[in-house]
């Protein structure tokens, strides 16, 4: 991955207004295992603030396992998460606090309308949000007349933007992304590539996997999980 | 603490948005319960006394099984478009969550079955005192039911036949449950006080009240891993 010619000062500069305070994630000697298979072992790694961390490997090798353990959705084996230094599980609030999460699935309720998916979630996550707010964030990424519709009435590439919309107005440090691109048209993907360096250049932090090369800019690592020990 | 009244708040409001957007739902609940309780008349035959004594037992395992069909969805929605795992993800005590989550649904398919109770009590011939005691035992029993039913939901989350293996597991635990509540009716029938049957249903609704959330946010948590 390497530094593109990014436009400048990008569509998405307001939901960021002010830099987080500098974290750091550690993780330290990792080890899972899924119905008999050893996924990884002793697997260590850090990560400051203004970094991404790109978890690569084939199609099995665990990375929606790791995402899964960092988010604390999953309990390791083996294994300590510190966040600023502290076990993630003696953390007040849990990990949910510093994290927001993009899955498989968009986690959105059909039956709702995109604006009241969002603002249920923002306020069950403790940070509510003006409507004009969520609106004009809706816009941003080209839902603007579909704000209102029941998010059954959405495309798959529709939802996938709701879901983004969320994971944007959360306002958390770090973000872990399983697959972010996937569904999206180019245009939503730029628009997401300037999110993820918005959200570097704000020191946040992100995990993510993808099977596409998306230049961002900013301090990149790629963590390539094995073959399994 | 306020974001945290806020936080459940929402959830409570989203639930009961998503239950009047899907008003079936509740709808086929309460619809089960009168039909059920309407068949046994047909079933058993049109004498009065009969039906008088046979009414709390019938009413009460109606709304047994009426409650055991909105169980398997409690839980599955959520977990099937990953709305789950933002819950659990979310910096909220989740045992409070899942009672948010057991609060609506009591109110969706409980509350209801407690208010429609005297219009099949007087089909079945209970007088005034005992359909009374009925609405007390039902509105003391049914967030019984909801919440030692959604322990059931949140352990055969994701399993094949889970609202088969939900009647399994659950339908014992609701022997209390049933015994209280029908033996408070029961009691006024034959002139004496239902106090101590509604007391102990009292008990044991603020028993399950404390321990099924923590239940629950446990097998949850267990499920999602």
């Amino acid at each position: 991955m390497s530094d593109a010619a990014a436009v400048p000062g990008g569509a998405l500069d307001a939901p960021i207004p002010q830099p987080f305070p500098a974290h750091c994630l550690a993780v330290d000697g990792l080890v899972l295992e899924r119905g008999e298979r050893l996924l990884f072992n002793g697997l260590t790694f850090s990560l400051e603030a203004g970094e991404l961390l790109q978890v690569a490997g084939r199609n099995g090798a665990g990375k929606t396992s790791l995402l899964r353990v960092l988010c604390g959705l999953t309990r390791p084996m083996e294994g300590e998460m510190t966040w600023n230094g502290v076990p993630v599980r003696r953390l007040d609030d849990g990990p949910g606090g510093h994290l927001a999460y993009l899955g498989h699935h968009n986690a959105l309720k059909d039956e709702l309308s995109a604006e009241e998916n969002i603002q249920s979630q923002c306020r069950l996550h403790g940070c509510p949000q003006a409507p004009e707010v969520v609106f004009s964030m809706l816009e941003e990424l080209g839902l603007g007349g579909h704000a209102d519709l029941p998010v059954k009435l959405l495309s798959q590439g529709q939802k996938r933007r709701v879901a983004l919309a969320r994971l944007l107005l959360l306002r958390r440090p770090l973000w872990i992304l399983d697959e972010p691109f996937a569904a999206l048209d180019v245009q939503v993907i730029e628009v997401l590539r300037q999110a993820l360096e918005a959200h570097l250049a704000a020191r946040g932090m992100i995990i993510l996997t993808t099977h596409q090369a998306v230049p961002v800019r900013g301090t990149q690592r790629t963590l390539t999980l094995g073959t399994g020990a | 603490m306020s974001a945290l009244l806020r936080a459940l708040m929402a959830l409570l409001r989203r639930d009961l948005l998503l239950a009047m957007r899907r008003r079936q739902d509740a709808l086929v609940v309460l619809g089960f319960f009168v039909v059920v309780v309407s068949l046994f008349p047909l079933g058993v035959g049109p004498d009065p006394q009969l039906l008088r004594s046979m009414a709390p037992g019938v009413l009460w395992v109606s709304a047994l099984l009426a409650t055991m069909l909105s169980l398997e969805r409690l839980f599955a929605d959520d977990f099937r478009d990953g709305s789950l795992e933002q819950l659990l993800l979310t910096p909220q005590p989740l045992p409070l969550l899942v009672l948010m989550k057991i609060l609506a649904h009591w109110l969706v398919t409980g509350l209801p079955l407690v208010l429609i109770s005297p219009l099949l009590g007087m089909q079945l011939n209970l007088d005034g005192t005992e359909i009374a005691v009925l609405m007390m035992a039902l509105l003391l029993g049914t967030p019984i039911l909801s919440l030692v039913g959604a322990i059931g939901a949140g352990l055969t989350l994701g399993l094949r036949g889970g609202g088969v293996l939900i009647s399994l597991l659950i339908l014992p635990l609701y022997v209390p449950a049933l015994i209280m509540g029908a033996g408070a009716v029961d009691a006024v029938m034959y002139g004496s006080s239902p106090d101590a049957h509604l007391s102990l249903l009292a008990a044991l609704l603020i028993f399950t009240l404390l321990l099924a959330p923590w239940a629950i946010a446990a097998a949850l948590r267990i499920m999602l891993d």
